[in-house]
């Protein structure tokens, strides 16, 4: 299949095109707006965010399915594993956008210049999606991050803030940095940047000699910093506790979801279509490697929340145990067997719809507690269930499916997951799974226990407006139904990547 | 010159910036740190774009493919924008913190 030149791309790179049109609009629009408390720039956001996802539809309906095109000489793939993560990303940050227009900690006087980064990081994160060359990957991977720094620090006024983003960077930029070392060894080694290119002679590579085992290791491990990085798993998970509780709630929400689901989307991409070859996986041992990333990147997420009294840092730790979850997924790529890495790939993606659901929802109400009491703390969510009880109610359901109780959407996620994982005979790795899952009930229920058993001081009833509930239950109803659906786990099997 | 020379000076580079990211205590020098490992990587595109990737022949003559030099370009520029980012952070640091020591900007911990 050969790849399609610039002129012919355009077209099928039309959500992009726009995003960044509308970037600009916004900007645009934000200097023409007179009234500072105007939230017209943000609904102009919000209408490009439609506008792409209307031409991502397009694009994939004409497409049709289990088809590909390779845009720009092979730069970046359109397939349907892409056009499944542009709709995730897309409605995160969709979501996000409406957390900030409701969050009181964002500073009106910089709306314009929020939402245009917003736009742009969402642009960084189609192409993460999309790339399939060691340069794309590498400009995918920073434009991403360096809109992610900004909006991590976008509180200008708080120490908090410029503390995250200033941590967020110096992690940021070395991580990146050993990365593009770890993509200049392989291009070294292949000669060439095309993924598909270095995946089809890096076996015939270390068949004869040319290349050692030991060498594509350490290339692999170099990149593995940079890609772990952005999914925040050990060892290079430390940022991610401290840029979470400092940065805006909506971003954090955001970093959470969408940073993670572009990080997991570039990880199976590149080792799936680089290093897919089981002689070269085998070789270079790297289904242990990634095993034991996985079930330390769970532990420490999980045991590490135990003590926490911040909500926002204890659901930082939380994500980062969830990202160890995902792993698991990920490990099933270096089986020989091609229909387990499919079944791999798919429960990796249920996996992301539910997450999507339950944790932009758990942040969500984060925000709204925020506002109303002022307060991140779990302390500051005693009693809650007699002060805003259809709140409290939803953060249980939240909680609860993020624990993996039966019969709610993180249940199932997980179920689908541990049944790949054991399909694929790593019967340890399922076992420190479902231990895990065990200890996060200890944390989640602490919240739990706050708003239902615990009484506060002030015992005022908090008001919240009609909309706060619509888009509460937005992510309440697929929570509790998704995993009763079949729609999404006939959906999820039907995404692979080739 | 051979490629082993190139790889083992951008080796050596690579290292001293992990070395200056991990013991100065002052930003800009963590960002000059960052500067050496990003600049190490360009410099290993670039020897392995000469000795590595295959020449073509066109019309008789040899060409060589540029393919690394052009990752390297890209390198440069996107080490400017993050310099650029660096330079602002460490600025809004020094406003709240009144010092751009990375082991005074602590409140954040647990």
């Amino acid at each position: 299949m050969n790849p399609l030149e610039n002129i012919e791309s355009l077209a099928y790179f039309a959500p992009e095109i726009l995003l960044v049109i509308f970037a600009a609009a916004v900007i645009i629009l934000d200097l023409l707006v007179k009234n500072r408390e105007s939230e017209k720039v943000a609904y102009l956001a919000l209408v490009g965010l439609g506008c792409s996802l209307v031409a991502i539809l397009i694009t994939n309906s004409i497409l049709g399915t289990n088809e590909s095109k390779n845009l720009f000489f092979g730069m970046i793939r359109l397939d349907g594993f892409a056009v499944f993560f542009k709709v995730l990303l897309l409605l995160a940050t969709a979501a996000t956008i409406l957390f900030s227009l409701r969050s009181e900690e964002l500073d009106v006087r910089l709306k314009g210049e929020y939402y245009a980064l917003l736009l742009a990081v969402t642009f960084g994160m189609f192409l993460m999606a999309s790339a399939t060359n060691l340069l794309m990957i590498f400009i995918a991977l920073e434009t991403v991050s360096l809109t992610s720094y900004i909006l991590a620090g976008f509180l200008t006024h708080s120490p908090r803030s410029s503390e995250a983003a200033f941590k967020y960077i110096t992690y940021g930029a070395v991580a990146s940095g050993t990365m593009l070392f770890g993509l200049s060894l392989i291009f070294g080694m292949a000669g060439t940047g095309d993924l598909a290119t270095i995946g089809q002679q890096l076996p015939a590579l270390l068949g004869s000699g040319e290349v050692t085992a030991l060498g594509v290791l350490i290339a692999i491990t170099f990149i593995l910093a940079g890609i772990g990085y952005k999914i925040a798993s050990v060892p290079f998970h430390m940022w991610s506790p401290d840029v979470y509780e400092g940065a805006p709630i909506p971003i954090t929400a955001f970093l959470s979801v969408a940073s993670k689901a572009a990080g997991f989307a570039l990880f199976l991409r590149f080792f799936f279509s680089g290093f897919g070859n089981s002689e070269v996986m085998q070789s270079i041992d790297l289904g242990l490697l990634l095993a034991v990333v996985s079930a330390l990147t769970m532990t420490i997420g999980n045991l590490a929340a135990l003590p926490q009294q911040n909500v926002k840092r204890l659901l930082a730790y939380s994500s980062i145990a969830h990202g160890g979850y995902l792993l698991m997924g990920a490990v099933l790529l270096t089986n020989g067997n091609a229909a387990i890495v499919d079944k791999g790939i798919g429960a990796i993606i249920f996996y992301l719809i539910v997450y999507f659901f339950m944790n932009l929802g758990a942040f969500y109400v984060v925000v709204l507690i925020a506002n109303e009491a002022g307060s991140e703390m779990i302390d500051g969510y005693r009693g809650l269930s007699s002060r805003a009880p259809l709140v409290a109610g939803a953060m249980a359901i939240f909680l609860f499916s993020l624990t993996g109780i039966p019969f709610l959407a993180g249940f199932f996620g997980k179920w689908v997951l541990f049944a790949a994982v054991i399909e694929g005979k790593l019967y340890w790795l399922a076992f420190v799974g479902l231990l895990n899952s065990v200890v996060s009930l200890y944390y989640y229920a602490r919240i739990v226990k706050a708003m239902y058993f615990e009484t506060a001081e002030d015992t005022d009833r908090l008001s919240f407006s009609k909309g706060t509930f619509a888009l509460l239950s937005v992510f309440v109803v697929p929570t509790i139904f998704i995993g009763l659906l079949n729609i999404f786990y006939s959906l999820s099997e039907r995404i692979t990547l080739q | 010159m051979s490629l082993q020379h190139y790889l083992v000076i951008s080796a050596i580079l690579f290292s001293l910036g992990i070395f200056a990211v991990l013991t100065r205590k002052n930003a800009i020098s963590i960002l000059m740190g960052i500067e050496l490992i990003l600049n190490s990587c360009n410099l290993n595109f670039v020897a392995f774009s000469r000795f590595v990737t295959p020449s073509e022949n066109i019309v008789g003559s040899e060409v060589f493919r540029l393919d690394g030099q052009i990752i390297a370009i890209f390198g440069i520029v996107l080490a400017a924008a993050e310099a650029a980012v660096f330079l602002a952070i460490i600025l809004a640091i020094y406003r709240e913190f009144g010092s751009i020591r990375p082991d005074k900007v602590d409140t954040l911990k647990g």
